[in-house]
């Protein structure tokens, strides 16, 4: 009753593209804007930053990234945390060898530099589909990292290979709190979304969804698919670039390859399977999911006295179970869960 | 419509794609013979006859997702050794499929937006942001599209996923986005197949009102007689990859090759 | 140059090819009969190396006894991997199984540890690892007795499978249900069966390739990124060929053991570690479908 859309006509195609055409939507993301930026860093404490928040924002981006990839593209990729690295490795460098480079440059360049790796390593879906592409990015996976333990320059000749990353500055102001390091994560995921939104609606999104769908059709039409596949790799890869750097500078405080291994390109692949492939909203749902269940399995394990490796084996199998469970019940994810949610909330409190 | 000229422009005009000693074989199966004839601009030219014939290869040719062996295709007095797929969207060509190619994952509307991907300038930086020239142009385009829709009458379904629709709608929704691609000639590649009779009158009238108001071009597949009969101007006929009939519908219905083909007379 | 280590270290991996490619032998299997890629064969191995070993460490069964039962296990997972997995995605695009068996990975490692704990543990088939006498004395080449009789076994399982295959009803079946799972519907094969007896075969394979790979380093957690190595040999060998699983089994595992060896010192050594991978990327682009493979022909 309550989120009716009767009486909200539009009358003219551009209120009928908006984002949020409902104006019950519209009040819905304004909430939880003020809800993000306002009152949460009133109230949440540390621990909710940097062992929530944080790191939900951050993989929510790295999901977008892989979204765009896989979920809009169809290109099927296991190699995201190596873009990751690569973004969290060239961030680094540029704030290190360029003294007084803006921070934010430092992690657009940290995202372009992911986003050539990604050019580079998409090259092969030109000639490769399906699970060969999906193997083939595994090479990716594994010779970056390689790559970056192995070449000392990008570690900066460090003997333990584990390097600090330099502080977070902007204008003289230090981003050294959780809830400033939140807020920051917050407004760059908060502006990457709305950018990857924006793409996926227009043209460049329908091309990538068209050589998703049936790319000889699409090339019949007039699309050109280098262009397109690896236009979907290098955004992919940027945004995963940016996703990296934020990991290493807002979460982890440090830059080491170990943490961009091939467990967190599987869990981003998750988030974005459960969350919903082609589905922006998906990729967030996905990620809060995926950064909330290790939690809540803890909790579970610690009311029932069970030790920490039955939780983390739980963990395992409960993740395993719900992938399969989601690809047989809904393969469309929770975004497509929350799509029906609103459907029938459209008629509530009526059956039909 | 829109504003469009007016005047129903059927004056058939010059040629404007010549076919010539097209061959086409794959590994030892020979799909097409020496195929050549022409298709006259504004006309409505139908390719018929039976299963196996290579009808469907003929118009892949035409639009470059085959190269033939031999031959050559002039397009608009242009001399091509072959086509390729980009090229022949680029230059007007717009084909619908005997087996649906829609993008199942999209709405018919996104479908039919597809249409215009050739149309459309502004790169994905500007669509990122998506502020003046981008959104400028996806309305513009998407005005564009309604007037398909309008068209096709599909408006009550612009919204829904095409993998929800049934066969005979899909297929319009086919159409459509071969039409918003302003083709100069558009290819259709059994447009009536399973169709009932309604729906057979519903899309002779549309391909009528898209030659007759467009000037569109039209190279048309179909088994159904009575309709090959009625719209088009002329007819090839092909059999086991050759040509064995070409000239007005009248002319090759006499023809006695033809009517052997169909019968299925041994030759 | 030295020959005999050029030899030695050839040797070595073409040995350590053969158990490369038993594993994606499972994988054939697997991809032939139900067209599903399962990412999940890894744990498979793993869960029967692992329950196999506990059986006998833990419970005290002999080994005999403990194979044969983890053989009845592995069926039973088969089953239950068809009936709970595979059935309900029937009609869903193979990405969508393909996924789900990457779930099914996850599933079946939480599960082996959490049956058997996570310490890593020994297996003595009864086997040596020690070197040959015969091409020692007369050679001067070490290779390790276990390596070759892990090979005869791989020969002997390789010829079986594929006689079965070939020469047998069912194994025709298995054919017919990889070709088109429709009209083997058609024809009256019973999909639901062929399917549990495919996997109940594919458990089998992933526990002989399991205890070979178990008793010669330990039966332990790292046992399922083996199956990611078999991802180069499917590539190579194509998805559905038998004897490609084995010839690709063999390239990568010689290449990736000569490129440590002779490459490797130049740019710092861990080149194992995505050398099978870049080579079969690099393989794929002139060959997208594996030397053996089926040429996917699409048509519009």
């Amino acid at each position: 009753m309550l989120y009716r859309e009767a009486g909200q006509f539009k009358s003219s195609y551009e209120a009928d593209g908006q984002i949020f055409p409902l104006r019950q939507d519209r009040l819905g993301i304004a909430l939880l804007l003020v809800l993000a930026f306002v009152a949460i860093p009133q109230f949440a404490s540390a621990y909710y930053f940097s062992a929530i928040l944080i790191p939900f924002l951050i993989f929510s981006l790295a999901a977008l990234g892989l979204n765009i990839l896989t979920g809009y593209a169809g290109q099927l990729s296991l190699g995201s945390a190596a873009f990751m690295a690569v973004g969290a490795f060239s961030a680094y460098n540029f704030i290190l060898r360029i003294p007084g480079i803006p921070l934010l440059l430092a992690f657009v360049l940290g995202g372009l530099s992911a986003a050539l790796v990604g050019i580079a390593f998409g090259l092969p879906s030109l000639r490769i589909r399906g699970f060969y592409l999906a193997a083939s990015t595994l090479a990716t996976q594994f010779f970056v990292v390689w790559a970056l333990t192995k070449i000392q320059w990008f570690t900066n000749y460090s003997s333990s290979g584990v390097i600090t990353a330099q502080k977070m500055e902007m204008f003289g102001y230090e981003f050294s709190s959780p809830a400033s390091k939140y807020l920051l994560v917050l407004a760059i995921v908060s502006v990457m979304a709305l950018l990857a939104k924006n793409m996926v609606r227009s043209n460049v999104g329908r091309s990538w969804m068209a050589v998703r769908d049936m790319d000889v059709a699409a090339e019949v039409i007039g699309i050109r698919l280098m262009r397109t596949k690896l236009l979907a790799f290098a955004v992919s890869s940027f945004y995963c670039g940016v996703a990296g750097a934020l990991y290493a500078f807002a979460y982890l405080g440090t830059v080491e390859p170990e943490a961009y291994s091939l467990d967190l390109s599987f869990r981003i692949l998750f988030m974005v399977i459960i969350g919903g492939l082609g589905s922006i909203l998906g990729s967030f749902l996905g990620a809060a999911f995926i950064v909330l269940l290790p939690v809540f399995l803890n909790v579970f394990a610690h009311a029932l006295s069970l030790p920490t490796s039955v939780a983390s084996n739980l963990e395992l199998m409960v993740f395993g179970a719900l992938i399969i469970f989601f690809l047989i019940v809904e393969p469309h994810g929770l975004a497509r869960l929350w799509q029906i949610a609103k459907e029938k909330l459209r008629l509530w409190p009526f059956p039909h | 419509m829109t504003a469009m000229n007016q005047e129903p422009t059927r004056k058939i005009g010059d040629v404007i794609l010549d076919l010539r000693h097209i061959s086409l074989s794959f590994g030892g199966v020979k799909a097409l013979t020496d195929i050549s004839f022409d298709v006259r601009e504004h006309e409505i030219r139908a390719i018929i006859g039976p299963n196996g014939a290579g009808k469907s290869s003929m118009l892949n040719v035409i639009n470059g997702v085959y190269r033939p062996q031999e031959g050559e295709i002039i397009y608009r007095g242009e001399h091509l050794r072959d086509m390729n797929t980009y090229a022949a969207a680029k230059s007007g060509i717009a084909r619908t499929f005997q087996n649906i190619a829609l993008f199942k994952g999209m709405s018919v509307l996104d479908n039919i937006m597809t249409g215009r991907n050739l149309q459309i300038k502004t790169n994905f930086l500007l669509q990122a942001l998506y502020l003046g020239p981008a959104r400028k142009e996806e309305i513009a385009h998407r005005v564009k599209v309604e007037e398909v829709i309008d068209f096709l009458e599909i408006q009550h379904i612009r919204k829904t996923p095409v993998g929800r629709l049934p066969y005979g709608l899909q297929k319009r929704v086919e159409l459509g986005r071969a039409l918003a691609a302003e083709p100069q000639i558009l290819l259709l590649d059994e447009p009536m197949a399973g169709m009932n009779v309604e729906e057979k009158q519903d899309m002779c009238r549309f391909i009528l009102d898209v030659n007759a108001q467009f000037g569109t071009t039209i190279v048309l597949i179909e088994h159904d007689m009575g309709v090959v009969m009625d719209i088009s101007d002329r007819v090839v006929v092909l059999d086991y990859g050759k040509k064995i009939g070409d000239g007005t519908p009248d002319a090759v219905r006499s023809n006695q090759d033809v009517i052997n083909a169909y019968l299925g007379v041994a030759h | 140059m030295n020959l005999n280590f050029f030899f030695e270290v050839l040797i070595g991996g073409l040995l350590s090819g053969v158990m490369y490619a038993l594993v994606a032998l499972g994988f054939v299997l697997i991809y032939k009969a139900s067209g599903v890629f399962n990412f999940a064969q890894g744990a498979m191995v793993f869960f029967a190396a692992l329950t196999c070993v506990s059986l006998v460490n833990h419970w005290g069964f002999p080994l005999w006894v403990a194979i044969l039962t983890t053989i009845a296990t592995m069926a039973v997972l088969g089953v239950l991997i068809e009936r709970i997995v595979l059935r309900p995605l029937v009609n869903q695009p193979e990405i969508s199984l393909f996924m789900a068996t990457i779930g099914l990975s996850f599933f079946i490692e939480g599960m082996a540890q959490l049956m058997w704990g996570a310490e890593v543990q020994r297996l003595d088939l009864g086997i040596e690892d020690v070197p040959m006498e015969s091409l020692l004395t007369n050679f001067n080449i070490i290779v390790s007795k276990f390596d070759v009789v892990a090979a005869c076994i791989c020969a002997i399982l390789v010829t079986c499978l594929a006689l079965f295959f070939s020469r047998t009803k069912i194994g025709r079946a298995l054919r017919a249900v990889a070709d088109d799972h429709q009209a083997a519907l058609a024809v009256g094969i019973p999909l639901q069966h062929i399917w549990g007896i495919v996997w109940a075969v594919a458990g089998f394979v992933a526990m002989v390739a399991g205890l070979l790979w178990g008793s010669r380093n330990g039966v332990q957690f790292s046992l399922t990124f083996v199956a990611l190595k078999a991802l180069p040999v499917l590539i190579l060998g194509g998805f559905t060929s038998v004897p490609g699983a084995i010839i690709g089994g063999l390239i990568i595992g010689s290449t990736e053991k000569l490129a440590e060896v002779y490459l490797g010192p130049f740019v710092g050594g861990g080149i194992e570690g995505w050398f099978p991978y870049v080579l079969a990327l690099l393989f794929l682009l002139v060959r997208p479908e594996g030397l053996f493979g089926e040429k996917i022909i699409r048509r519009i």
